[in-house]
């Protein structure tokens, strides 16, 4: 057991340290979904009005409605730029220690999940503190309440990221994945827009992406949780993904079924 | 093997190949090799390129499945229980595997707590590895910053961080100049019978396994010889180990294996 926890905190202190020398990845995290935060939503805070649905008991501005969103945003990029890392360890050989450790191999890949969640909710906090300054509405107990959603959306997210590099196995071709994961991630969501908005404009088919896409529970459940409720279906889509991606992407690793032993020079 | 040669022991084997095979598509890389590494020395596995040196070693850590055959680790099944195996193992793979921005110490730290390795044994463990290859004072330093000779070393002092029963180097003098890869072999062969381990290295350079106790040569996937050094020198009448070797990849036996 001890061996466990000791491995954990050495892949879980790994990417901290590393974090900690690549600042410019925190501050692109931070001004990334600020920069929406604050000029995208001051040029839309009039053209989108904004009912009121649950968990809104009052009319809300544009940028309040935001918010959750971004936080979203911020969590999918750390679960992305995570997996990033995994690509990363897999092109330095480094990988090959984490695969040789004497833990099961779900293991050292829940652990790079476990440190990916931690970075991602470290970095929502901080975009949270950003919106404090810019003043944007949000209850004083918000990032309390927000604490459970935080790790279970950034766990899906990076779980999704990790599934993805069981197929997507070169750097450069990551990067390009990324952008096609993210974006349509994010507009197909209820991000920016709740789904009605989108039901009204006609865009069925839309809707319908917006339906499926799990990057949408994963904002809902933010959503509410920054009002201190629990929106249980998308908690539990959100749960259901994490499990499913980290199944599947722990199979994908497993050299007896998954993809790793058929490419003779790959990991070489 | 020769009753009354050198370094007859009657210790189990620390691994057991048996019938080992793998193949990447079309191309039989691995072809029902068998052999076994003993305790207390150095069996050198020679091979030229593409030999299936790398493959074998991605099966021994568990990276690769083989497709047929068994290896047995002080006397378990691998593949029913890999990380008890793991857990007794230091490897050196043959392209270099450090994290660049990390110090040299931090590497080493990482390496320990992934083994289990934390508080004072684990410091104690990883200044005893620095030490021994002479690289304490380049802890502190980024590993980026060191030489790839230096980095190589790193590498072997993190396999040895662990106290492992089973040594697997992959090519270890890669990148080294001609004084350090002397160096490596002295400090492996002393380390082989200082701590009874067992050492499996995989090379091409005949010279720097001259002194070992045990000699497996691969060929295209297939075992073409197993003995002593000396045994392979007096099978093909050569003067010496590397001639002997070349005679054997060249031989018979082995354009045998080439038409498979």
């Amino acid at each position: 057991m001890t061996l466990w926890l000791t491995a954990l905190a050495a892949i879980v202190g790994r990417e901290l340290l590393r974090f900690r020398y690549q600042t410019s990845r925190l501050v692109s995290a931070i001004v990334r979904p600020t920069l929406w935060l604050v000029v995208f939503s001051a040029g839309f805070q009039n053209v989108l009005g904004v009912s009121i649905t649950p968990p809104y008991e009052t009319y809300v501005t544009y940028d309040v409605y935001m918010l959750p969103g971004l936080i979203g945003m911020v969590l999918l990029f750390g679960g992305m730029q995570s997996s990033l890392s995994l690509v990363f360890d897999r092109e330095a050989g480094i990988l090959r220690l984490l695969l040789t450790a004497p833990v099961p191999r779900w293991y050292v890949l829940f652990a790079k999940l476990a440190a990916s969640t931690v970075l991602s909710v470290v970095q929502a906090y901080v975009f949270l503190a950003m919106a404090a300054l810019f003043r944007i509405d949000f209850p004083v107990l918000a990032p309390l309440t927000l604490l459970p959603a935080l790790f279970a959306a950034s766990f899906t997210l990076a779980a999704l990221g990790l599934l993805l590099t069981v197929y997507v196995r070169r750097m450069e071709s990551f990067a390009g994945t990324m952008n096609f994961v993210i974006f349509p991630a994010f507009f197909f969501s209820t991000a920016l827009y709740p789904a009605w908005k989108v039901e009204e404009s006609g865009a069925t088919w839309i809707l319908w992406v917006i339906r499926f896409n799990p990057f949408t529970y994963a904002v809902e459940l933010l959503r509410f949780a920054v009002y201190g409720q629990v929106n249980v279906l998308a908690f539990a889509i959100t749960a259901a993904v994490g499990l499913l991606s980290f199944a599947l992407a722990a199979r994908g690793y497993d050299p007896q079924k998954g993809m790793l032993g058929r490419k003779p020079r790959d990991e070489a | 093997m020769t009753p009354g040669a050198r370094g007859v022991n009657e210790a189990r084997p620390s691994v057991e190949i048996a019938a080992l095979s793998k193949s990447y598509g079309r191309t039989r890389a691995l072809d029902e090799v068998s052999f076994a590494v003993r305790p207390g020395g150095v069996t050198a596995l020679l091979g030229l390129n593409g030999a299936g040196k790398t493959t074998l070693f991605q099966i021994l850590t568990g990276l690769f499945v083989a497709d047929a055959g068994r290896v047995r680790m002080f006397g378990v099944d691998f593949a029913s229980a890999p990380t008890a195996a793991l857990a007794r193992l230091g490897v050196v793979f043959q392209q270099p595997v450090h994290d660049l921005d990390l110090t040299a110490l931090q590497n080493l730290r990482f390496y320990a707590a992934l083994h289990g390795l934390r508080g004072a044994a684990g410091r104690a463990a990883i200044e005893g590895a620095l030490a021994r290859f002479g690289i304490a004072d380049l802890a502190p330093k980024k590993v980026r910053e060191l030489s790839g000779g230096t980095r190589r070393k790193l590498e072997i002092a993190r396999a040895l961080v662990t106290t492992p029963d089973l040594l697997l180097l992959d090519e270890p003098s890669t990148g080294l100049d001609a004084r350090s890869r002397a160096d490596l072999a002295r400090d492996v062969f002393a380390l082989a019978s200082e701590r009874n381990i067992a050492v499996l290295w995989a090379t091409h350079l005949v010279h720097e396994i001259e002194a070992a106790r045990d000699v497996v040569v691969l060929h295209h996937g297939r075992v073409v010889f197993t003995g002593s050094p000396e045994d392979l020198v007096a099978r093909t009448e050569a003067r010496t180990l590397e001639e002997a070797f070349l005679a054997v990849v060249r031989g018979p036996a082995a354009s045998d294996a080439a038409a498979t």
